[in-house]
């Protein structure tokens, strides 16, 4: 029954997304055009003082930052897909009652959700590292480091949809609780391709995306469905 | 889950509230003259440290308030868990009343903290410390905590959401405490609350040290008591034995 | 005395940190006994009566 039930919703959810594309497109697009535009607002100038040794204008450093912040924002924007219409059109409660284990069906959303929200982006944040010049060992770390990071972040980003269905105010209770909770993948993440820019092996925050990973992934769905449950009370 | 008889008085809102209600003072004043004590201890008797001379004096309320907040946060997180599990409202308003006090003591940690920093380590603040990082968190945590709260006007889901937030952001507490063993960071490896290994502080800051663990400690409970008291009163509206209570005070 | 107050140039830390700490658990003290006797006067007010209500006791601290 629990791996049905996973199947189904995640074949289910897949088959909406891509007859929505915008739902997960649209982030997407805002991520490549933040990081994308970030550089026009700045001037070479202070750039260059900027720099650090052998980098070229600062922009590495500044890049680094800007593409993980940019990911941390875009997964945010996603965040509406994935309770949101359900609840609205009553089939999350139909969800809910059915003798499918609500564990399973968080697992099928929550799949089918870094499917179409995530992956991509893993894929999107080396090509745009290329516009600050990141070279390619530090375009493979961040890319990387963005694979470990995307389980927690799909998490924690359902966490915060799953507390805040109801609410009127999403967006300021999420900035608020959410995004404080992502910080130490902002961290780890960005340290490790730091570190990757430097030539220096990058393990230490590399082992901790991980373990954040998996601690996310086994821990994660519970809180998520003890918070849609009490959503639809 | 059959629990003891003991466990149901403590969710019965009256008995809960005229406990308290003969504990605070208690609390309360010991809490006074514990803090009194212990400040006056550490900053006029106890002598100047070896290598920071006169400014280390903060050791006697940084660590303290830093605790208290990790002791609320836990505490507000188990309550919310229990009142979660359980359905018993009066754990839901002990997670409520535990979230300001909790919230105030972080702040108060991480600004001496700062303070601390500038003449010691050179800095205010260090993005990317974890300690600093995890400390931060915790209290956008208790913030989170009480946004989430004021988002709902019916407070049984309130209750339920925001225990689920609480319950979430408990991992924080041990990473906040490992960190400085886990990372390398600015702080100092653990002195007092390491275990496994006699206090490395000399004597006669370790005690002002710890009277000072024991006032704030007091306090936070007062606090406690006292807002929990609050906090009741509000829930319980319209009953009966808030009505005897308000007529036996102005009769 | 000035040299306590003074601390070697570091005394505006140690005075600071402990002066903000103080302010804030009084805020937190005030705030919390507000609280608390602004539920109890609520109390005695809702139920109509003929004398006039005098507040329940809070005690001392």
């Amino acid at each position: 029954m629990p791996f049905r039930a996973f199947r189904l919703v995640f074949g289910r959810d897949l088959r909406i997304a891509f007859r929505r594309v915008s739902e997960w497109g649209n982030p997407l697009l805002f991520f490549i055009a933040v990081s994308g535009m970030f550089p026009l607002a700045l001037s070479p100038d202070r750039l260059m003082m900027a720099a650090g040794e052998g980098e070229v204008y600062g922009l590495q450093s500044l890049g680094i930052g800007v593409l993980w912040m940019a990911a941390l924002l875009s997964s945010l924007m996603g965040l509406d897909r994935l309770f949101l219409s359900d609840v609205e059109d009553g089939s999350m409660e139909q969800l809910v009652l059915s003798p499918a284990p609500l564990l399973s069906v968080v697992y099928g959303k929550l799949a089918a959700h870094w499917l179409v929200s995530a992956l991509p982006l893993i894929f999107l944040v080396p090509v745009l590292g290329f516009v600050y010049q990141l070279p390619s060992p530090a375009l493979g770390m961040i890319a990387f480091a963005i694979f470990l990071a995307t389980p927690t972040l799909t998490v924690l980003v359902a966490i915060g949809a799953a507390l805040t269905v109801n609410i009127r105010s999403a967006a300021a209770v999420i900035g608020l609780v959410v995004l404080p909770l992502c910080s130490p993948i902002l961290i780890f993440g960005a340290r490790a391709t730091v570190l990757a820019l430097d030539g220096d092996a990058a393990a230490g925050p590399l082992y901790l995306l991980t373990s954040l990973a998996f601690l996310a992934v086994s821990l994660g769905p519970i809180a998520i469905a003890a918070a849609v449950r009490v959503g639809l009370e | 889950m059959k629990l003891p008889r003991w466990f149901h008085r403590f969710g019965s809102p009256p008995y809960v509230y005229n406990l308290s209600d003969a504990i605070a003072p208690w609390l309360g004043w010991s809490a006074l003259v514990v803090i009194a004590v212990g400040a006056y201890w550490g900053l006029f008797v106890a002598p100047p440290d070896f290598r920071q001379g006169e400014v280390y004096r903060i050791i006697y309320i940084h660590p303290q308030t830093a605790y208290v907040g990790m002791m609320a946060y836990t505490l507000m997180a188990v309550s919310a868990g229990i009142g979660f599990i359980w359905r018993i409202k009066l754990a839901h308003a002990v997670g409520v009343s535990a979230a300001p006090i909790g919230a105030s003591f972080t702040f108060c940690a991480l600004v001496t903290g700062a303070i601390w920093g500038r003449p010691t380590w050179g800095t205010y603040w260090e993005w990317g410390d974890p300690r600093l990082m995890f400390e931060l968190l915790l209290l956008f945590l208790f913030l989170g905590y009480l946004a989430l709260r004021a988002a709902f006007d019916d407070r049984d889901k309130a209750d339920r959401v925001s225990a689920v937030l609480a319950v979430v952001g408990v991992v924080n507490v041990p990473i906040i405490h490992y960190s400085v063993e886990w990372w390398n960071t600015l702080h100092q490896d653990p002195t007092v609350s390491n275990l496994s290994e006699a206090p490395s502080m000399d004597i006669s800051m370790l005690i002002p040290f710890l009277i000072m663990v024991l006032g704030f400690t007091l306090l936070f409970y007062w606090l406690l008591l006292r807002r929990l008291q609050a906090e009741i009163i509000e829930r319980e509206r319209g009953t009966r034995w808030l009505r005897d209570l308000a007529n036996e005070g102005a009769g | 005395m000035s040299e306590i107050w003074v601390m070697d140039g570091n005394g505006p830390y140690v005075w600071v940190a402990y002066g903000i700490t103080l302010a804030v658990l009084i805020w937190n003290a005030w705030s919390a006994r507000a609280r608390l006797r602004r539920n109890l006067r609520n109390l005695v007010r809702e139920p109509a009566r003929e004398e006039p209500a005098r507040q329940p006791k809070v005690s001392q601290l």
